[in-house]
This record gives C-alpha cells, structure tokens and sequence, in this order.
C-alpha cells in the first residue's frame, strides 16, 4: 500500500492547482492513501479547499508563523518530521517542489525521482531527460521511501467533491534562522496564471521590443489568454522571466497554444507540448515550430496578430448579440 | 582564503540534436560535442565576478566524472577559476552521492559559497543544490538571479513561479544560478594557455570516503511521442475558422 504525502503549494490563501494535479499524480499509484500536508501561519482556508479534492483521505495543518512565506530551510525539517510511515512524498515541479523537495529527501536520505510524467507502478515512473528528447523509466527500490516531483502538465487536475478530514499537527522541531523572507515582486494579477491558463499566447524574439509585446497582451485580452514568452525573448528584456515557457521555464499544457515570432527550439517545444492544439505564426516557413504546430501561418506577425485580434473580437459580439 | 566552490558538469551540448540509442539504454553520445553544463558557466561567471570585486580570493571547481571531465575543467581554468578537483567516478553518479561527494570537499577547503546550476540539461534532475544545502545544514538560495554579498550575509533574488522572491541567507550557503543571473564570459587563446598551467587534482570517490549509491535504476530510454505535423493556413481568417471548428475559440 502506498502511503503518500503531498506537500501543498499555495500563497497563505488560495490552493495552488499544481496540487491538485499531484493528487491525481498520486492516485495512479496502486492502493494509494492520500494525506495533503499545508504548512501555513494560518492553514484553515487554504486546508478546507485541499480537503475537497477528490481522493485526499486527511490533510494536516502544520501552523506556525515561520511558516508564513514558503522557505525550503524552515519547511522541509517539519516535513521530515512528519514524514513518519508514508512511502512517497510528492510536490509539483515547479519552483516551489524543486525547491523544497530534494532538501527533504536529502534529510530523509532518499532518491527523488524529478518531474514524474506517468505512474506505472508504485516503483516504477516516466520522466523526460535532455530537454524531454528522451523519457526514462526509473525503477525505485522496493520498501525504501521515494520524494518525487510531479510533472503538472502531465496530470489533470484532481476533481472536487471530496471530504477528507482535517487536523492540526503541532510538532516539536527546531527550525533554522538563517534564511529570512524580505520579499516578493509578484506578476500582475489581472491576467490568467500562465501554469494554469486554458488558453497561451507567446511572444518570441520577432516581437522586436517590450513595447510590442503590447499586442499580444491585446489579443491575449480578447481569448482570456495568458501570456508567455520563449527564452530569448525574456533574455533580451521584452518579457519578465515568469513568464518565459521551456525546459528551465514553466512546462504548460493549455488547450490552445499560439506561438508568434517563436522559431521553436527544442528547450522552448519540451514547455509545450502537451498543448492540446498549437498555433504558430511565424515568418520563416523553414521554422522548427511549424513541425509541430497544428495550424501554421506564415507571415509578418505585426500584420496577423491585430487582424486576430479584430476577427476573434468581431466575432465575439456577434455572438453577444 | 575567501574560497567559493563551484559545480561543473560534463553535459552533451544544448545545440545537439539528442537521439535515443537504438538497445533504449541511453542516448548516443559517441562523437557528439560535449560542453560545460550551461548553468554551471553561470554560476562560475558569478563566482569569478565576486572575486574580481574583493569579495573572495579563490574559486575552485570541481567536477565528478569520466576522465574527460578534465576538458571542462581546463575551460573553466581558462574562464579564470584558480585551480580544478576532479572527483573521477566512471558510472554517472547520483544527486545525492554528488552531494555527499561536494559535503566531503566542503570540511577539506572550507568555502564560504558554493555555486552550483539550478539543472543539468541532461538529467533535468534540479537536485543537487537544495540536497547538498540539507546535507550541510546550511541555507540554500536557488534560481538565483542576482546575489547581494553583505558581511556574513547574501541577498538573492530568485526567478520564482509568481515572479521575483528576494530572500536574505546567512553564509556559508548554497546557491543555484538561474538564466539571468549573468552572461558568462568568452574564454581567450592566452587564458587557455596560462589554464594549461594552472593545478588540477584528482581525487576518487573511496578517498572522500564516498560509497556511490544507486537507488534509482534507469530502466529503459524511448524517444518522446511525437506529434503530428499539421496544415499551414493561408490568412488569419483561415486560421480563426480553422480554431472555432475545433471549438478551441
């Protein structure tokens, strides 16, 4: 029987989805029991929303004022703590579980098995290497604990309707002083999360400047898209770095995925390929995206994006009529 | 001494074209271009930039690897690192064993800083930093994208999800470079002359009192799925109707 833990990700108030795709990551494992731990200074809210989640059986608050901002020093002792009878622990791969789960297994003096895409049995799961221009089947050992760190665009998010019971943990642990929280310059709010976001508009180096990212935030407002960037365009300043999607940016996997101005080297193409269509706009034919992409136009972006934008938005108020 | 130590890692180069080898054991690598892991010359650069402002005195590299992981070693001499350990092991090594490896070389030469990158490009594994940083008891600052060096203290900035974290770390400490921390240097003719000179010590993992642990056994390697290639639209009308027939808009 699989006894795992997943650490929650959250901001102090809302449960990150890359949770609740851990939770079907989890799920696949055979006899899986599903404890969600969420180390918050105040867990309730964030507890109530795990609690839901489809397949969860118990989820613990561990509660501590140092625990207010997510730091790997302070909250991996308190999961080793806790870590007790469980057989895999599990956190998302992004920056917050590739942050804090390799200390934990180092504590734990335990192998982690890094952006796990599929579950094959309770030793055995898929990762991609080399930019995923190669998926591994690693083999775990038999009766030794596990950390792993779950591929989110690999895993539907888990269901709601769930009603797992919630308790709160005090543990005895000293936790370290030495790393400190001074602040968080975070991405506008107004736009949907990147990771998260059915629809993705990116902008490559074509875009030319910062300045004409203008019109993909444009025609992103029109889909109620979010908005990414491929590695060269944050390198040269027209995008911020949370922005930028590939093999050391965020791996995504939207319903639609429209590229422009991306020629599509092979770093930015592991980020999406789980994109259920991709669209790349492109003036070079002879562009490696375009092997990819579902529907391909070849031109200048600066003439297709607004007519785009004119046409989806036309639409759109007929439809409203 | 000021000493930072900084990881290197032999990698198959980003410009390669990766295929899996044909038995599913590995890819090939017979002939094909090797390279220092991208972030590991990120994390020298900064390493080497500390030092050129007074911060530190020396920066030593290491490496655990084939023998031919001296060749990038030399190219980090030559970059202006003052002297390389290579940790042979001809089996690639683990993590965690690396890190077990970096804890032993940590109690011989004393650093106030390791650097290492945030990933291989070849393993994609992201681990090796925060392990070491727990093994060590030490704090860790990774994806760094500018390091602040105070007295006993480091500021960093790190490349998060929600966007930029500044977090404040006493040292000694861990970090891991992320993309935008630096632009790594060219390495010059002369430079790869004088490296040439510079010291260059082997050591094994049995004299670190290292035991290589396998604990995750590579089974089998497949090329990915790949996905189809599709039709080419002419204009953007083409393409909106093309897109609501799919019912994607």
């Amino acid at each position: 029987m699989a006894q795992i833990l997943i650490i929650a990700e959250h901001d102090g108030a809302t449960l990150n989805p890359a949770t609740a795709k851990c939770v079907t990551c989890a799920r696949a494992l055979p006899d899986a029991a599903i404890t969600i731990v969420v180390c918050a200074a105040d867990a309730s809210a964030v507890a109530a929303q795990a609690a839901r989640l489809a397949g969860v059986e118990r989820v613990v608050m561990l509660e501590n004022p140092a625990n207010a901002e997510p730091l790997a020093a302070l909250i991996a002792p308190q999961i080793v703590a806790l870590a007790g009878a469980f057989t895999h622990l599990f956190g998302p791969s992004t920056t917050f579980g590739k942050d804090l789960m390799p200390r934990v297994a180092a504590l734990l003096d335990c192998a982690q098995v890094s952006n796990i895409m599929a579950v094959e049995d309770a030793t055995h799961f898929r990762r991609p290497t080399y930019a995923g221009n190669a998926i591994v089947t690693v083999e775990s050992r038999a009766g030794e604990r596990l950390v792993g760190t779950v591929r989110t665009a690999s895993f539907e998010a888990a269901g709601g309707g769930g009603a797992a019971a919630i308790e709160s943990v005090r543990l005895d642990v000293a936790l370290p002083t030495h790393t400190r929280f001074l602040r968080r310059a975070a991405a506008k709010a107004d736009r949907p999360d990147l990771q998260s976001a059915t629809r993705v508009i990116s902008g490559g180096r074509a875009l030319g400047s910062a300045e004409n990212f203008k019109i993909l935030y444009e025609l992103a407002d029109e889909l109620g898209a979010a908005v990414g960037a491929s590695r060269a365009a944050v390198d040269a300043g027209f995008a911020a770095n949370d922005m930028q999607v590939g093999q050391t940016g965020k791996i995504i996997a939207p319903e639609l995925y429209i590229a422009i101005g991306i020629s599509g080297a092979i770093q930015h193409l592991t980020g999406i390929t789980d994109a259920r269509t991709i669209v790349a706009i492109n003036k070079d034919a002879e562009a490696p995206i375009f092997e990819i992409a579902d529907f391909g136009l070849v031109g200048d972006l600066f003439q297709i994006v607004p007519e785009l934008q004119r046409l989806v938005a036309g639409s759109r108020a007929v439809k409203a009529d | 001494m000021k000493r930072i130590l900084v990881g290197i890692k032999r990698v198959v180069d980003a410009n390669v074209r990766i295929r899996v080898n044909p038995d599913g054991t590995g890819v090939m690598t017979d002939g094909v271009k090797m390279a220092i892991n991208p972030f590991d010359e990120i994390a020298l650069e900064e390493a080497l930039r500390i030092k050129e402002r007074g911060a530190a005195d020396e920066v030593v590299v290491v490496s655990i690897g084939v023998a031919e992981a001296q060749q990038q070693l030399r190219t980090a001499l030559a970059m202006g690192a003052d002297r390389a350990l290579h940790v042979k092991s001809d089996a690639p090594v683990e993590p965690l064993t690396a890190a077990r490896v970096f804890l032993q070389l940590i109690a011989r030469e004393e650093p106030f800083l390791v650097i290492l990158g945030k990933q291989a490009i070849d393993d994609d594994n992201s681990q090796t930093g925060p392990m070491l940083a727990a093994l060590w008891n030490r704090p860790q600052a990774t994806f760094a994208s500018k390091i602040e060096l105070a007295a006993g203290t480091a500021r960093v900035t790190r490349e998060v999800d929600a966007g930029l974290e500044t977090i404040e770390v006493d040292l000694p400490a861990v970090m891991t470079t992320d993309l935008r921390l630096n632009e790594p240097r060219y390495v010059k003719l002369p430079d790869i002359m004088k490296a040439k000179k510079k010291p260059l010590d082997t050591l094994t993992l049995a004299e670190l009192g290292v035991e290589p642990r396998t604990q995750l056994k590579l089974v089998r390697f497949e090329p990915p799925s790949q996905r189809q290639k599709g039709v080419l639209v002419k204009d953007a009308a083409e393409l909106v109707g093309e897109l609501r027939k799919r019912g994607v808009i």
